[in-house]
């Protein structure tokens, strides 16, 4: 008998002595594919940190917040980092607020661009996406759902895509347009003697 | 204020070294930049008008970061064979004379660049390995920690990290790099101040160990029409990527060790995502949730971050594989070179596979000759190069071209500029070098 036989010989008696199955496998994967590994994930707990919200807001949690709501949430928990209107603190704190250039889309050419939420964010249903799971940034996670639709309103009217009076839930946030939305394309690099 | 390191997004993100630091934030009120801070905080009303002033956020477990200074050197014997040395310890250390340091810029949301200049071979220490992170080191309770993978699979689960252990494992070596790497002397092309260290630290080699994606995907029964996957980690960023479920049944792996030890905190323990030759952002860190569906999550690291604008008035998104790339370590800035012989020595690596050749020149580009390739050049990996060098004592300019095994040969930085645009500066691999002044003395030469 090999030595590697042996070991199988002694690991399987041992399996069946101290697990009570009646067989041991070694060396193969098993024929299911599965280890049975792991366990269950309840719904509940998948849900509890199931926070994504993707660009076409089917995720988006009941709840709503108008502009002016939203600026007094951004002056007590945003702006001491991002400025007042948004205009940030570069470089530590990104510009928020800025439609500049309004004609085109020139980043490619002028290294001098800022972007903003106004003019380089394609979806704004991640706008509530990231500040929910990601701001402020030294308690993340901490507004309400109510609170991340008043801050994204905020930000969305001071970019001029929502107006100052409205108020944003699921349903009409899904609908607001951004105007980088077309501007993102996939990456088409693909090795080779080509510079791409 | 000027030598401290931002709190906010520094380094691939924005120029890193006039930020406000996490000590200003702490310290508040001391010095003029923190005080504009405070005048900053205070709310406002319906209006947008401010209204009183509220204290500034202060996380109380946040201390201020401190580099410590090396210790003083030891007066060693004149002749250590007349002497006993040390006595046995539970863990060494390097020699006292040796002191390779990462450069910490920004602490909370930070980057620390590896010391390249100061390592040989093509492993990185596991404490010098580049970090880059978005709202600091989580503290990880390993017994606490669990993956949750959901969504389009059959069987919803729950794993904790022995439960990862028990999966077939394998062992890999690969880089990875910051999609921003190359990205201040990409947009300062005449900045001769630059270390190795500084023009490519945000990127590190290791050998890892963990399970294949694959294997995890079968055991929760991943469903066909599944077509990407979101990854989360569990730090305060609570950072997601979207990746094709292609890479997942190629070599992604989620690991768990590096270089022979578990992960470093740094580098997610207790586990991480493992997208061999992708940029480094995908390659989330604290790993907590992986959720299968039909198309990307469009998340703010995958479009207002990490996305390539282009001369065209597009933005290339998903850039995931990253150009082959090479860089002399050795003779570098700040070093001199002397006359007579050296080696001239680097590395090289490609998203892509192998690296294929590293041809270097001394002439500042009108020549060009094979450099040795280090055995074994491993796919997604570094590959160290050398070649001897004599110095003649007149100034020249030293350049390194690193070509994969598709074919893809390093850009000058004039042809990334004309392909892309002045304006895009994130996945940048162009070629750089070391200027040789007369009197021996290495500066950098990025502008290609």
């Amino acid at each position: 008998m090999s030595r590697t036989a042996t070991v199988s010989a002694l690991a399987a008696l041992f399996a069946i002595v101290a697990c009570g199955r009646s067989t041991a496998e070694t060396g193969e994967p098993p024929a299911s594919g599965r280890y049975d590994l792991g366990r269950a994930a309840t719904a509940g707990e998948v849900a509890a940190i199931d926070i994504d919200i993707g660009p076409d807001g089917a995720e988006l949690p009941a709840g709503k917040g108008s502009v002016s709501q939203g600026a007094m949430v951004y002056g007590a928990k945003c702006a001491s980092c991002h400025g007042m209107r948004g205009e940030g603190m570069p470089p530590a704190y990104p510009k928020l607020v800025g439609r500049e250039p309004r004609d085109g889309f020139p980043f490619g050419r002028d290294p001098a661009l800022v972007k903003t939420v106004g003019n380089y964010w394609p979806y704004a249903t991640t706008i509530f996406d990231y500040v929910r799971r990601s701001m402020p940034f030294l308690q993340p996670g901490s507004l309400s759902n109510d609170e991340v639709y008043a801050v994204t309103a905020w930000l969305l009217a001071q970019n001029e895509i929502i107006k100052n009076d409205a108020t944003l839930d699921a349903e009409s946030l899904k609908a607001v347009r951004m105007p980088a939305r077309d501007r993102f394309v996939r990456d088409d690099r693909k090795g080779g003697a080509e510079v791409r | 204020m000027r030598d401290k390191t931002p709190v906010g997004p520094p380094a691939d993100d924005e120029a890193p070294d006039t930020a406000l630091t996490r000590r200003d934030l702490l310290t508040g009120a001391a010095g003029a930049l923190g005080g504009a801070l405070l005048s900053r905080v205070s709310p406002l009303d319906a209006q947008g008008t401010p209204k009183k002033p509220a204290a500034a956020p202060v996380p109380a477990a946040a201390k201020p970061a401190a580099v410590a200074p090396p210790p003083p050197l030891p007066v060693a014997p004149d002749d250590p064979t007349k002497v006993p040395g040390t006595p046995t310890s539970a863990q060494g250390g390097r020699s006292p004379f040796v002191n390779p340091s990462r450069t910490p810029v920004g602490d909370l949301a930070g980057t620390s660049y590896s010391p390249l200049q100061d390592l040989t071979g093509t492993i990185t220490p596991s404490d010098l390995h580049f970090e880059r992170h978005h709202a600091g080191v989580p503290l990880i309770d390993p017994a606490k920690h669990t993956l949750t993978i959901h969504g389009l699979v059959e069987r919803p689960s729950v794993f904790t990290v022995e439960d990862l252990k028990r999966f077939p494992f394998v062992s890999r070596v690969h880089f990875i790099e910051c999609a921003g790497n190359a990205r201040p002397v990409f947009r300062d092309a005449k900045n001769e101040n630059i270390t190795p260290q500084r023009a490519a630290g945000m990127s590190s080699n290791t050998e890892w160990i963990g399970v294949p994606l694959r294997v995890l995907f079968d055991e929760v029964g991943a469903k066909r029409e599944a077509a990407w996957f979101l990854a989360e980690g569990g730090d305060a960023s609570v950072m997601t990527r979207s990746v094709p479920m292609s890479k997942a049944f190629d070599d992604a792996m989620v690991v768990y060790a590096q270089n022979g030890e578990p992960l470093r905190p740094a580098q997610g323990f207790p586990m991480r995502l493992l997208l061999p030759g992708w940029e480094g952002n995908t390659n989330v860190k604290w790993l907590r949730r992986l959720e299968l569906g039909t198309q990307p999550w469009q998340t703010r690291w995958e479009t207002s971050k990490y996305t390539d604008p282009l001369a065209n008035g597009t933005a290339r998104q998903f850039s995931f594989e990253l150009d082959a790339r090479s860089i002399i370590t050795s003779p570098a800035h700040p070093r001199s070179v002397e006359k007579g012989w050296c080696n001239i020595s680097g590395l090289a690596w490609t998203g892509r596979g192998k690296i294929r050749r590293v041809e270097v020149s001394s002439d500042a580009g009108k020549s060009w000759i094979d450099a040795l390739l280090h055995p074994p050049v491993l796919s997604k990996a570094y590959t160290r190069f050398s070649i001897p060098f004599s110095w003649d004592g007149k100034p020249t300019v030293l350049l390194s071209r690193a070509t994969d095994e598709t074919g893809y040969v390093q850009p000058t930085r004039e042809r990334l500029v004309t392909v892309r645009g002045a304006g895009t500066d994130y996945h940048t691999n162009h070629i750089v070098g070391w200027r040789i002044a007369a009197d021996g003395r290495v500066f950098f030469h990025g502008d290609t």
